[in-house]
């Protein structure tokens, strides 16, 4: 059970009921090899950020289809305030150029459009995904 | 943050730091990381010996439902509880979508609640080895109840039942040719059977089938002081679901600590633990040994110059 593999939690915010997409990546990355846990929908920032910390994760990835960006602002807060610095959110869906401005602003590490290939966001994650050896030593 | 955890963060209270650190210990060892088994040594010599319970039964039979809904009764007790959910791997990926959370998120922002998933990963020892440790860090902590869920597909899946106290066996209402499959092994791993959607119409006839299974064995094994209870459940609803809660607080006060068939139950649970942590040392060895001198060993076997029992000495010779 040495391997060194990526963790990831896939999420809905708020009252945003579109599914498909984040059950869809889900797949994408655990054909990738990674460990997704899918927490579905209606997540409040509380429950979100308590179970990437329980959870243990490397990496947060919220689908956003719903207009609920500041509920994805306090997921960020609320992570930061906890002192979990090392763990990127990504967002994706289609969001607006300007709230992809200011997400990344507040520390949104990367935003994903509908038009996004499994692969990019695969090589982000990998890329991205909190250092995997970081405890290790 | 480059450390392993203090073991001393997770032994006294339950925490928002307490909860960091046994997340932490958990993924450590997931990753076997160095350094992580004396301090499993101090956690282990200072469990608790807190209540497991083991939930399993064939996939989508509602397990994770029925766990959710347990933790909604164990909380309104004010009590706390851990679960620890164990979902399969992909064979081919490796990787894995963790599904049972999700049943349970209700439960995400309850300071008396930690709930972990793991991907069971395929290999034999390990699986064994990174669930009896997790349960190490978790037996260290002040929980009431401890759950395990796990997925009653594989024999490793079942076999990993050994680490739980009582084992409660989640089935859903079956026609007749799932019965007659269901017979072989059925009496072996279980202490409480529970039937699930029992809002289907086949669910009396399940219980009848189950009640006459246990009646059986009671022939068999006349000597038992725990004869499996059969509980009609509905997860969704939550009917049932106090039923089964106090079928398991009954099965550990006929089950003391003191009882002989709970110290056998513990003395097999130390046996299987320490075999999987013995068989997982032995595979990682054959995983990490150079890789070049397995091969040059496997060719001398191809020409039988030498033979598998001979690279086996090998192995266990070398030092790791
Ligand atoms: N009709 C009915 N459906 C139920 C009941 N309990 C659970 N379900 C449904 O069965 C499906 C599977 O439920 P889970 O709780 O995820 O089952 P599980 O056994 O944990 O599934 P795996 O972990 O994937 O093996 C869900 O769609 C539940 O809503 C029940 O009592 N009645
Ligand atoms: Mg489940």
């Amino acid at each position: 059970m040495s391997e060194q593999k990526i963790k990831v939690i896939i999420t809905m915010v708020g009252l945003d009921g579109h599914t498909t997409g984040a059950e869809v990546i889900s797949r994408v990355l655990r054909d990738a090899g990674m460990e997704v846990v899918y927490l579905g929908v209606n997540q409040t920032p509380g429950m979100i950020v308590n179970a990437a910390i329980q959870e243990d994760v490397d990496i947060i990835g919220i689908s956003a289809h719903a207009s609920n960006y500041s509920l994805i602002e306090d997921v960020i807060s609320l992570l930061r305030g906890s002192g979990v610095h090392d763990v990127p959110i990504v967002v994706g869906g289609n969001v607006p150029r300007h709230t992809i401005t200011d997400l990344k602003a507040k520390g949104i590490a990367e935003v994903f459009a509908p038009g996004a290939t499994g692969d990019e966001i695969i090589n982000y994650i990998r890329a991205n995904a909190r250092a995997q050896n970081e405890r290790a030593a | 943050m480059n450390a392993l955890p203090d073991p001393g963060e997770i032994t006294n209270a339950l925490s928002s730091d307490s909860f960091r650190a046994c997340a932490q210990l958990i993924t450590a060892i997931e990753r076997a990381t160095p350094g992580l088994t004396p301090v499993l040594q101090v956690l282990y010599r200072g469990g608790r010996g807190n209540r497991i319970i083991g939930i399993t039964g064939p996939p989508g039979a509602g397990k994770s439902s029925l766990v959710n809904q347990l933790i909604t009764h164990i909380r309104r007790l004010g009590k706390t509880v851990a679960i620890l959910a164990i979902d399969p791997s992909s064979p081919f990926s490796g990787g894995a979508v963790l599904g049972d959370r999700l049943r349970m998120m209700q439960h995400s922002a309850d300071t008396g609640v930690f709930i972990r998933s793991m991907a069971s990963r395929g290999q034999l020892g390990g699986l064994t080895k990174a669930v009896g440790d997790a349960l190490i860090v978790l037996d260290a902590m002040p929980w009431d109840y401890i759950i395990v869920e796990t997925v009653g597909v594989g024999q490793n899946e079942l076999d990993i039942m050994q680490l739980a106290d009582t084992v409660v066996l989640v089935q859903t209402p079956m026609s007749g040719d799932d019965v007659q499959a269901a017979k072989a092994g059925i009496n072996e791993i279980g202490d409480i059977y529970v039937v699930n959607k029992c809002d289907h119409n086949e669910a009396d006839r399940t219980v009848r089938f189950l009640q006459s299974m246990i009646t059986l064995g009671l022939h068999l094994q006349p000597e038992k002081i725990w004869t499996q209870p059969v509980v009609k459940t509905q997860s969704v609803s939550g009917l049932g679901i106090e039923d089964l809660a106090n079928h398991i607080d009954h099965f550990f006060s006929v089950m003391k600590p003191d009882t002989p068939d709970m110290r056998l139950r513990r003395r097999h649970r130390i046996a299987y633990q320490t075999k999987g942590i013995l068989r997982d040392i032995l595979e990682r060895r054959f995983h990490d040994s150079n890789d070049q001198q397995i091969e040059n060993s496997i060719d001398a076997i191809l020409t039988r110059q030498s033979d598998p029992y001979a690279l086996v000495s090998e192995l266990l010779a070398a030092q790791g």
